[in-house]
């Protein structure tokens, strides 16, 4: 296809998207648009059309979202753009970062304003993306498989539901729950209490191979629920099954005054919402950063020579204990953090949120964006998060409403399909399909890192 | 104290032994499949899982037809041993066999498969039995000849127990006598040695392996239907427990070693068994038999601080 036609179609789809998004904001809209957003992707057309293209459909995007209209369609649209802006190659790298962060700091909170769901919908992406990308620094880095990153996230939690709820007067002389300003010194307590924890469970399993380590953290996973569970007498130190709750939010007074110095106005629902999503950008910023000093270090020379040929990498003389130690404590400690804001965000915890269910999502979310790939893992995040508590649900809605239509295809009558036939209850089916669908024919990924993709060209030159 | 506690004593064991051979059973479908292809299966307590709910379906549906226990347990034992055993072969042909081809240079590829399968055959189970019969706890629908108890030595013991464990020291024997004395065992033994050489040998890998899947997978099903017969009632996530601590008996005896799979299976349910019944007298009550899964799991990170190659195995040097 010629240049000129590509530019032609990528910017006529952009232009047609943005005039019916304006006209008429809706779900069809929204497919038109992310259909747009995918040419862009794919046709080769020359890199301003392309950034013109993806900052048009943006700019629609949001003026519908702020509509209120179409959401949950409209806002994949949005994840799409970013995507396809980190994805399309030779974009400048002011381009990136402007269009980025007007999506995520102008187009996401106005969407999230006109529709609470989506900010929600936003707080929990970033939550998964964050602890996806400290995982990554375990599976996708050092190549150690860990089953149990749920664990770190529940020993998190509880250390701020514990003490920033009433629960903590069952052991102790009384005076809680502590004030919500403690919140952030506790987000300091777990990364240090779950990294000790990495320690010492890491401790007798990584100094073996890494299959053990798999079979470790799983048990591990299990008895952090089992103790969960059962750790309401003799000392009621968890509330058991029930769980705990009310937690305390943490205290925004500072962020209040920060904003409406800025000149934004927050009501009582929304000033919360809007914290965690900034907070959640933040740590993902951080997570980011950390990822990336780490893997450009010797440390992350190290474990990806590791991942690579353990025995190779043993040979060249990298202590193995600490190397494999450091990355697993790491992973530990973003799960720690990211499970206080979970339970600040929540004000309730239990059991249920950390069964080997939880973990298993996190590693699927690593698996599909391409292991070690931060771009890939942050999308992987995305995409399951969205899936899982977003598309999974319409489609049973969606099932549910086909029943009671009552209508026949095909010589069968719909309203006989099986009740229990409900997507949103076999999330295991569906993420299992994706672990094994993607181990077999994509391993590296949806957006592969770069050692990855040349080692898979690679193997396809070869044969 | 200690007298009642004594007294207990050869109940707990008898019992610990039941829980002992259904571990050693299913742990010898994780070390075979360890032997040969170095990877662990976590889609076999998944194959235990599906032999128990054949075992439930095969009570459900024939017990009014086929009034002789043993017949109908007979029946069960053999369908849920077909049943497990080909999951397990086309499990290994679709998910494991394309990696393998593929020659997938990271080791975590398989294991995250492995993981994927487990997770897809446990839904899918659930979704099989909840449009079957919109039930998620399966109660099996048990004969009271197989209930009846006797009392030998101050033990209670039920019938079905005593199959239990004939049919238990039958299968270890027999899979003893395969993997030792016949054709096949020397393959899946060379397979398990040297895949290449093996190969060399005029022995199709590819096949050995695939009928390790259904040795193991079998065993495993055997297995899933002593125990939804003993313990009456399961459900599809029922697998995930017994093959993580069928798995660390695997560990306990030494990965890849049959005999050890066979002694760590019986130590670790003798372990979890008394752990179970003295903890809450041990500790005031204070911490009850809930923990026992807890028990597992602590054997298994000891054993790999002081002797990770097992009770019976030894140091085994990597292949490189």
């Amino acid at each position: 296809m010629s240049k000129n036609l590509a530019n032609g179609l990528v910017l006529g789809a952009a232009v047609v998207s943005l005039g019916l998004l304006l006209l008429a904001p809706g779900i069809l809209t929204g497919l038109i648009a992310i259909a747009a957003v995918g040419l862009t992707a794919y046709l080769r057309a020359s890199m301003p059309v392309r950034a013109l293209a993806l900052a048009l459909l943006t700019l629609g995007l949001t003026l519908a979202l702020a509509r209120g209209a179409g959401g949950d369609i409209l806002f994949i649209g949005l994840v799409a753009v970013l995507v396809s802006l980190i994805t399309i190659p030779h974009v400048p790298g002011w381009i990136k970062g402007l269009l980025g962060a007007a999506i995520l700091l102008i187009s996401i909170p106005i969407a999230g304003f006109a529709n609470s769901f989506l900010f929600e919908l936003g707080i929990q992406i970033g939550i998964y993306a964050a602890m996806a990308l400290g995982l990554n620094v375990v599976v996708g880095m050092a190549g150690l498989l860990d089953l149990g990153y749920a664990a770190f996230f529940a020993i998190g939690a509880y250390t701020w539901a514990i003490f920033g709820s009433p629960q903590a007067n069952q052991f102790t002389a009384g005076g809680f729950p502590l004030n919500g300003n403690f919140f952030y010194l506790f987000m300091a307590i777990a990364v240090v209490t779950t990294a000790i924890t990495g320690l010492l469970i890491g401790l007798p399993a990584l100094r073996l191979r890494g299959d053990y380590l798999a079979i470790v953290t799983l048990g591990l996973g299990e008895v952090v629920r089992v103790l969960a569970n059962n750790l309401d007498h003799p000392v009621n130190l968890t509330n058991g099954p029930q769980g705990i709750t009310p937690v305390a939010r943490p205290g925004i007074d500072w962020f209040r005054s920060l904003m409406s110095s800025i000149g934004i106005q927050l009501d009582a629902k929304t000033d919360y919402q809007l914290f965690f999503y900034l907070l959640v950008l933040v740590i993902i910023g951080i997570v980011i950063t950390v990822n990336l000093n780490l893997g450009n270090s010797r440390f992350g020379r190290a474990w990806v020579a590791i991942r690579e040929d353990e025995t190779a990498a043993k040979a060249m003389g990298i202590p193995m204990l600490g190397t494999k130690l450091l990355a697993f404590a790491t992973g530990a400690a973003f799960s720690g953090a990211m499970g206080v804001i979970f339970a600040a965000q929540r004000t309730f915890v239990s059991p249920e949120s950390f069964t080997l269910l939880a973990s298993i999502t996190i590693l699927g979310m690593v698996v599909l964006g391409g292991m070690g790939s931060i771009p890939g893992v942050i999308l992987g995040a995305a995409a399951l998060t969205i899936l899982n508590i977003d598309l999974l649900k319409s489609f049973s809605e969606y099932l549910n409403a086909l029943r009671q239509s009552g209508a026949t295809v095909l010589g069968f009558n719909l309203a006989n399909l099986p009740n229990q036939l409900e997507p949103a209850k076999y999330e295991r089916l569906v993420f299992g399909i994706v672990l094994i669908l993607m181990m077999i024919f994509r391993p590296e990924g949806l957006i592969p890192e770069r050692r990855h993709r040349l080692e898979a060209e690679e193997a396809q030159e070869k044969s | 104290m200690l007298d009642a506690l004594l007294q207990l004593l050869p109940q707990v064991f008898f019992e610990g032994l039941l829980l002992g051979f259904v571990y050693a059973m299913i742990a010898l479908g994780y070390t075979m499949v360890y032997g040969v292809l170095e990877l662990i299966n976590f889609a076999h307590s998944e194959i235990f899982m599906i032999g128990a709910v054949t075992g439930v379906e095969v009570f459900r549906y024939l017990v009014p037809v086929i009034p002789n226990a043993l017949l109908l347990l007979l029946i069960a034992l053999v369908l849920g041993a077909a049943i497990s055993g080909i999951v397990a072969v086309w499990v290994e042909r679709l998910a494991y066999r394309p990696l393998r081809k593929r020659g997938a240079v990271n080791r975590l590829v398989p294991l995250i498969t492995a993981i994927g399968v487990s997770f897809v055959l446990q839904d899918l189970v659930r979704l099989i039995e909840a449009i079957w019969h919109n039930e998620f706890f399966l109660r099996i629908n048990s004969l009271p000849a197989l209930e009846q108890s006797f009392s030998f030595l101050g033990i209670f013991i039920q019938l079905k127990s005593v199959i239990l464990v004939v049919v238990s020291i039958l299968m270890l024997l027999g899979l003893s006598y395969l993997v030792n004395r016949t054709k096949l065992g020397t393959a899946i033994r060379a397979v398990a040695q040297d895949m290449n050489t093996a190969a060399l040998m005029g022995i199709s890998p590819d096949q050995i392996i695939s009928r390790t899947f259904l040795i193991g997978g079998a065993l495993a099903g055997v297995a899933g239907v002593l125990f939804a017969v003993q313990y009456t009632t399961i459900s599809p996530y029922v697998g995930f427990l017994p093959g993580l601590k069928a798995f660390t008996a695997a560990v306990l005896g030494g990965i890849g070693n049959i005999p050890g799979a066979m002694v760590g299976g019986l130590v670790l349910g003798q372990l979890e068994t008394l752990a179970g019944t003295y903890m809450p007298t041990l500790t005031g009550g204070n911490f009850g038999t809930e923990y026992k899964d807890v028990i597992a799991f602590l054997i298994l990170i000891l054993l790999l601080l002081f002797r990770p190659q097992g009770l019976l195995g030894q140091v085994v040097k990597e292949k490189v």
